[in-house]
């Protein structure tokens, strides 16, 4: 056996835009109109764009790489053709040996069996052989941590307890070829911290690790070197300190988006002290700067940001408008720039930060980034839910019952 | 071809587990359960019965047991026909999660939709069983066809249905089609009624290559006789080039399945 565990060669991925026929009711009649009326058979606007172009490189065994791009870069595209879900469009693939991915380690539950049936289906899914599921059984469930509730059908489960078992399972297939993406945004710090331990001893054990993230101190610890996407194309493959380096000072946004509002978003940057970040500390400021720039004239526009949980749920929102700022009023060409600054006081986890330009009078939105950011914010206090109150219990006593108002300081 | 056969072998367990899973919910969902997998086969049964007495009023004849018999024994496996296409045309598009993240041979689940309408068969055949001892239908080596033409009929359903899931997944309105053509097709299907019945022009009912296997069912079962060999052929030939054709047709889609679902 060769000494590559995968190796990509020119991958070029295509993906369309826009609407196609998705029933033959569409379809049929397009097909005769074309037939009869020569025309051209045309899906209405449909718009082709690369997700990927001329990826290549190859990973040796027991390697580990990183992946870093900002959203809407390739990196799950890329994901999903190294596990065969799609087809390139142009280009060679090899994987050698068994590829296993944490990509969404729930997929695949289904909610009206139980946990112990679930990881028979989900393991098996996963290309493990019910025998092997069978001795491997017990470290699984105890890795879960949910042994209580392991004959309860899933539904009845939280999302983390989901979460945490989808994981356990995916964590010991076993794999020769380990592709991990985004998984440690899920459950609580404790189990965080467990799921980078599995993930650090799987690297130490020789198997060859894919990893995915935006979370730039965990691909730092975990991998040598580290491939950085930008709009689909490679633009470096090197050590991860430098790849890091690199990514933190290319421009937000590059790319001049396609849409033909009078006025878009040209750039959105997260920041903490040092320079531009997307790993935070609960409690630790962050400051975001915003870029507007005008193609017509307009006037009385205002900023929006706001900010999303992993449910996707509102957490917070504000606008220029809101926190007092005057309407903004641009000449085409011109450009607009203000910043915010955020306390983020959330628990920790996984933040989306969204924002959009609008004009307050007429209630109109105009360009918006859903999501611009991403956001990990780690904390070492045990709070769950989306904010962090910074909890410290100040009294604790025991008492005789009844006689609290003797005792109560 | 080979390779990808024997991918779909290596996942032979995922097979059955999908199978069970669509089995156990099923069963787990609805206090109906059981009743679910016997109800269709008695309306199926009950409706026959009833044309079949239509006819024989009709003709002036006297309605035979085994006129009843050879409606019940064609019955069943109508309704296996009926609810395992049904299923298969879900499959992919209610396995979303699955097939747009997880790399498996997805052929599996139209085939699994067809094992678990299985399930329901057996447990409606046993039921039959029943009824045949009750109407005094005898053992013979003939009953030896059974499970040939049996699984002729899962070969067949398992082909239409890997053609007709990859069809509803890149096309919404497929299911209605096909829900037109099962609700309509016992017409054209001799289910209710024999191909003897049409004298000469019974051949091009035999065309459809259900048609065969069931009056073969009949045969065996009823009539203590070999199946029409010729015919049984030709429902051969049929299931099997709708199999491998389906598979083939099937594994050349499946790359676009993940971006159009």
């Amino acid at each position: 056996m060769s000494n590559i565990a995968l190796r990509m060669e020119h991958i070029y991925k295509k993906f369309r835009k826009g609407e196609t026929y998705n029933s033959l009711r569409d379809l049929l009649p397009a097909i005769t109109g074309k037939m009869f009326r020569g025309q051209e058979l045309n899906a209405g606007d449909v718009r082709e764009f690369w997700a990927l172009q001329d990826i290549s490189f190859e990973v040796k065994r027991g390697e580990a790489l990183g992946i870093i791009g900002r959203n809407g870069a390739g990196k799950s595209t890329a994901l999903k053709i190294l596990c065969r879900i799609m087809k390139p469009t142009k280009g060679r693939m090899i994987v050698n040996g068994r590829l296993s991915a944490l990509l969404e380690v729930t997929a695949g539950f289904h909610p009206d069996l139980t946990g112990m049936e679930n990881i028979f289906l989900h393991g098996t899914i996963r290309g493990m052989s019910k025998r092997e599921i069978q001795s491997k059984l017990d470290q699984i469930i105890a890795f879960s941590g949910i042994e209580e509730f392991i004959h309860t059908p899933v539904k009845r489960y939280s999302s983390g307890m989901n979460a945490r078992l989808g994981f356990s399972v995916a964590a010991h297939v076993n794999p020769e070829v380990l592709v991990i993406d985004e998984v440690l945004s899920v459950g609580d710090y404790d189990f965080q911290q467990r799921c980078m331990e599995r993930i650090r001893s799987v690297v130490k054990s020789g198997t060859t690790v894919l990893f995915v993230s935006h979370n730039l101190k965990s691909v730092t610890e975990i991998c040598k070197r580290s491939m950085l996407l930008e709009h689909g194309k490679m633009v470096l493959l090197d050590e991860t300190s430098a790849v890091v380096q690199k990514y933190l000072h290319s421009p937000a946004t590059a790319n001049t988006p396609q849409t033909s509002e009078p006025v878009y978003l040209s750039s959105v940057k997260v920041r903490d002290g040092s320079g531009e970040q997307t790993t935070f500390e609960s409690g630790q400021k962050a400051w975001v700067d915003v870029e507007i720039t005008a193609r017509e004239r307009v006037e009385k526009l205002a900023i929006v940001i706001w900010l999303r949980d992993r449910a996707e749920y509102e957490i917070f929102d504000t606008s220029t408008e809101r926190l007092g700022c005057a309407p903004i009023a641009l000449q085409p060409g011109q450009s607009y720039r203000c910043t915010f600054e955020l306390t983020l006081n959330v628990a920790h986890g996984k933040f989306e930060l969204c924002t959009g330009v609008r004009q307050y009078d007429l209630e109109k939105s105009y360009d918006r980034r859903v999501p611009a950011a991403t956001l990990f914010v780690g904390s070492s206090m045990a709070v769950r839910g989306a904010v962090n109150c910074f909890p410290r219990v100040i009294e604790s006593i025991v008492f005789k019952a009844g006689a609290e108002n003797a005792m109560v300081r | 071809m080979k390779q990808e056969l024997q991918e779909l072998y290596k996942y032979r367990e995922l097979l059955y587990m999908i199978a069970y899973r669509d089995i156990r919910v099923r069963y787990k969902q609805s206090i109906m359960g059981f009743l679910w997998a016997v109800l269709m086969p008695i309306l199926i049964v009950m409706s026959g019965i009833v044309v079949r007495y239509a006819y024989a009023v009709a003709s002036g004849a006297h309605l035979r047991t085994a006129d009843l018999a050879s409606v019940a024994i064609k019955s069943v496996p109508w309704a296996f026909v009926v609810s395992s296409i049904r299923f298969t045309c879900n499959s992919l598009t209610g396995n979303r999660d699955l097939v747009m993240k997880i790399y498996f041979p997805k052929e599996i689940f139209p085939m699994a939709a067809v094992l678990a309408s299985l399930f329901d068969f057996f447990v409606a055949y046993i039921a039959l069983v029943f009824l045949l001892a009750f109407l005094k239908i005898g053992l013979t080596v003939y009953l030896l066809w059974v499970p040939v033409l049996l699984c002729t009929l899962v070969l067949l359903c398992m082909g239409i249905g890997m053609i007709v899931s990859a069809a509803s997944l890149f096309f919404r309105d497929v299911k209605y089609i096909v829900e037109v053509f099962l609700t309509f097709g016992i017409f054209f299907t001799p289910v209710f009624y024999d191909v003897r019945m049409f004298g000469d022009h019974g051949k091009w009912l035999l065309l459809n290559p259900v048609a065969p296997l069931l009056e073969g069912l009949t045969a065996s079962m009823v009539r203590h006789q070999s199946p029409d060999l010729h015919w049984y052929l030709y429902s051969l030939a049929f299931s099997l080039v709708a199999f491998l054709g389906g598979f083939v047709l099937f594994k050349d889609l499946e790359p676009a399945f993940a971006e159009s679902i």
